[in-house]
Parts: C-alpha cells; structure tokens; sequence
C-alpha cells in the first residue's frame, strides 16, 4: 500500500497542502479529485517520491521513506510511475519515442521489450520526435515507459485531459488492462467527474475529495 | 558577416599555409634592414632589428590563435564541470562551488593572471593555466543555471522515476541540452583568450621575448613609435583586432540564427 500521512507542502511561503492523507492500495483504482490548484499535482509528485514534503510521512508496502528523487533506492523509485498532464513536457524534446518508451530498460539495465503495440503506436512513428506527433501519441508513448518496469502504483496526474476522446478511452483500457493483469495500483487524478465515476466503479475503488 | 567569415577564412589560411612554404627563424636579426617603412619587399615594414614585420604577425597569429583556443577550451571544461556539479548536487556543494566562484571573481582576472603567469618560466602553458583557471566562472554560471531551470522540468522526473542514475541524466539528457549554450560560450571565449595573450605578452610575462607573438610584436614596436615607426606595432595591433571581432560577429550570427532554446519546443 502506498501511503501518505499528514503531508504538507509549501513552496516558499505559499502552504500549497496542508495534511493531506490518501492510500492507494493495490489492484484498485484510487480516485482523487478537486478543484484547480488545489495541490492534486503536487501530491502526486510526493507519492512518485519527486517532492519532499515539508512535514508527513508516505510509506510504500510498509516500507517509510525518507529519501527522494535520487536518493531515494532505484527500487523504490521504479515501484510507482508517474504519467503527467502534458505529455510535452514530460518527454525530453531530443529524442524519439521509440527512445523514450525504451529508456527505463537501458537506465536499469533490463533487457528491452515492446510495449509500443499495447499502447497503439505503429513503428513508423516510433521513429518521430516529439514535436512531430500529437499530443495523444506523444501520451501514449509516455505510457508506454511508464509501464515499461511494471509498477506497484501509477498515478496519473490529469493523464487525459489533453486528448482527444478515443486516445482517452484507449489509454484508461490500457492502465485497466494493465491492473488485471498485475494489481497494480492505480491513483487517477481528475476532474472530469465522468471519467471519475467510469474509471474507479469496476474495481469499487474510493474517490478522495480535496478542496 | 559574410565579410567576418572572410576575413577569418582568409587568416586561417594564412596561418595555415604560410609556415608551411616560408620558415621563419625566431632568432634572425637583419640589422642592415632595421626600421624599414612597409615596401614591396616588407609589406608590413621590419622591426628594430630588422625582421619582416608581415612574416611574424602571421606567425604571432598562429601562435595567438592555438593559445586562444586551447585556454578557451581548459577555462570551458572546467566551468562546464563545476557548473554542472553545482546545478546537480545542489545544497551544499552548490553553495561551496558558488563561492569558490564568487571568490574568483572578486580579484581582478588580469591581476590574477599575472599572479599565475609569475609562478612559471614564461611559456605558452602558463598563459593557458593563467586564462583557463581565471575564465571557467562565467561558464560555470552559464552551466548551473541552465542545470538548474532544466533539473525542474518534467521529463528529469519522468527519468528519475524512470530508474535513470544521477550520471545517466546528465549524460542523456542534460548534456545534449547544455552542449549548445557551452559551445557558444567557448567560441566567445576565444577572442577574449587571444587578449589576454597578448596582454600578458605585452606586458612581458606571457611568452618568451623572442617567439613571435602578437603582444611581444606590439611591446617591441612600442620602442620605436616616438622615433615615427607606425608600422611596427599597428600591423600587430590589427591582427589582434580584426580576427577577434570578425570571430564575435560569426557568434553573434550563430546564437541569433539558430538559438538553440529548445528548438523542437519552438517549432510546435
């Protein structure tokens, strides 16, 4: 179970959480909601282990953390995924997707596999660089590597609000099909309530409200 | 900036080509030809003691060139280091470093020159000691602050979470982005280096009096000025001038032409 307790967080002087609790447990599909602003980005950024919270305490399968970003144990680390509202963003601007759905196998070592099929990207435009695809396949590579070291956790911070409804559809099948297969758990950050209410019924998941 | 690359093109071959066809002996005197107006002979005109003023700018050039290069080189890496470990280890170290930077930059960098140059013999490596560990600041600056705005974007976290090590990042991620910015200040440098050379020369410290750069030129010729010698230390002084601004003008092309900020983020 990925657990946060108490997390509080503030950028310089602005508080922009105050104690927030949340559990993510596996094979169930967490919802999180709220308005904008309400610092859902920035605790997802904490349950990735990105962001030391200024005060609270998040453990993973039992284990409490006190490390982050680097300094956090890879194993650690790798154990939840984080896919970001903006797919640009997330993605370095240089390399291809193929290179970017592929680049957690050559980071640990692990022998490569596809995982570009799944996700629907065809090979012609694995050999594309960011600024030549759109945003929805610029996403779905980013799931791609999000999944590519099989995750405990995702959390998807927004992961569709930018695209366009079918890659929405698709890419929520493809994080359902992934947490049959493996319970894994998943945190689904969103405020389209729709979404919401579609994405954490079939496992009878909770919805977080923040405010 | 057609006229700057020709001009450069021009020099390049010049150091290139001339040593190859005409030797110079550093030593020679021709008393018999000294303070010679500049003529179809000596272009340039001779010196006091009589050397072909043309023949050792070129040679000077060379030799200002090659130091300017080099130092430019040793001062970039050593920023590009520093800034780099700066901008990544942050907290401590980056505090550490940034004085150390701030401590360099608070002595004047040709004074500080001079107190490196006199610890050696005179020789073209003390020059490049003295440029290389007085210019490193500005490009650890440039470094760590590129570090630092990059370290925050998204897809560093995307790799951390990725299992990417902290060596991992910077060499797939944030050394392809830096490389632009270092090259160009690198370019920069250069003519900056080349000044330097010339003024420790100048001054009597850089190379040995007899080896034919541009700042020794220019100190010799001084002599002979009040006796209405122009020409001895302006040809030297041109060279000097001439490709340091013709290789500013090619930068400031490069950088407006293809600022590499970001170039695919640009062209959404």
């Amino acid at each position: 179970m990925l657990r946060a307790d108490g997390i509080t967080v503030a950028y310089g002087r602005q508080r922009v959480l105050r104690g927030a609790d949340l559990e993510v447990v596996p094979g169930v599909v967490t919802g999180l909601a709220g308005p904008s602003g309400c610092g859902k980005s920035t605790l997802a950024r904490v349950l990735a282990l990105m962001l030391r919270p200024d005060a609270g305490s998040l453990s993973m399968d039992g284990t409490e953390i006190h490390r982050w970003r680097h300094r956090a144990a890879r194993d650690l680390r790798t154990r939840v995924a984080l896919i970001f509202q903006q797919p640009r963003l997330a993605v370095d601007p240089r390399l291809t997707l193929r290179e970017i759905a592929e680049e957690p196998f050559h980071a640990t070592g692990r022998p490569v596999e596809d995982l570009t099929d799944d996700v629907g990207l065809t090979p012609e435009l694995l050999t594309r660089r960011p600024h030549e695809v759109s945003d929805g396949q610029l996403q779905r590579a980013c799931v791609a590597r999000a999944l590519a070291l099989k995750p405990r956790y995702v959390i998807c911070d927004e992961m569709t609000t930018m695209l366009d409804a079918s890659t929405q559809a698709h890419l929520v099948a493809r994080l359902e099909t992934y947490r049959k297969e493996t319970g894994a758990g998943i945190l689904a950050i969103t405020h389209d309530e729709e979404l919401l209410t579609r994405w954490t019924e079939p496992s009878g998941g909770p919805t977080v409200r923040m405010s | 900036m057609r006229i700057a690359a020709g001009v450069l093109v021009v020099l390049a071959l010049a150091v290139v080509v001339v040593p190859l066809v005409v030797q110079l002996d550093q030593q020679l005197v021709d008393l018999g030809s000294a303070n010679q107006a500049p003529s179809f002979a000596h272009p340039f005109g001779t010196d006091e003691v009589g050397r072909d003023v043309l023949l050792r700018v070129i040679y000077g050039l060379r030799v200002s060139l090659l130091i300017g290069l080099v130092a430019a080189l040793v001062s970039m890496t050593i920023g590009a280091v520093a800034g780099l470990a700066a901008g990544m280890l942050g907290g401590f170290a980056d505090r550490v470093i940034m004085r150390v930077v701030d401590g360099f930059n608070s002595v004047p960098h040709l004074l500080f020159g001079i107190f490196i140059v006199a610890l050696f013999s005179p020789s073209a490596t003390a020059v490049v000691v003295s440029v290389g560990l007085t210019h490193w600041t500005t490009a650890a600056r440039i470094v760590r602050s590129e570090v630092l705005t990059l370290r925050a974007r998204p897809f560093v976290d995307a790799a951390i979470s990725g299992g990417s090590t902290r060596l991992r990042v910077v060499r797939r991620h944030f050394l392809p982005h830096l490389m632009p910015h270092i090259a160009l200040a690198s370019v920069l440098m250069v003519p900056h280096a080349i000044w330097h050379e010339t003024a420790l020369s100048f001054l009597g410290l850089g190379l040995p009096p007899h080896l034919a750069s541009l700042g020794n030129m220019i100190n010799d010729g001084a002599r002979s000025l009040l006796a209405g010698d122009w020409w001895a230390s302006l040809f030297p002084g041109l060279f000097i001038l001439v490709p340091t601004l013709a290789i500013s003008a090619l930068v400031q092309y490069w950088r407006d032409r293809t600022n590499p900020r970001w170039r695919s983020e640009l062209q959404l």
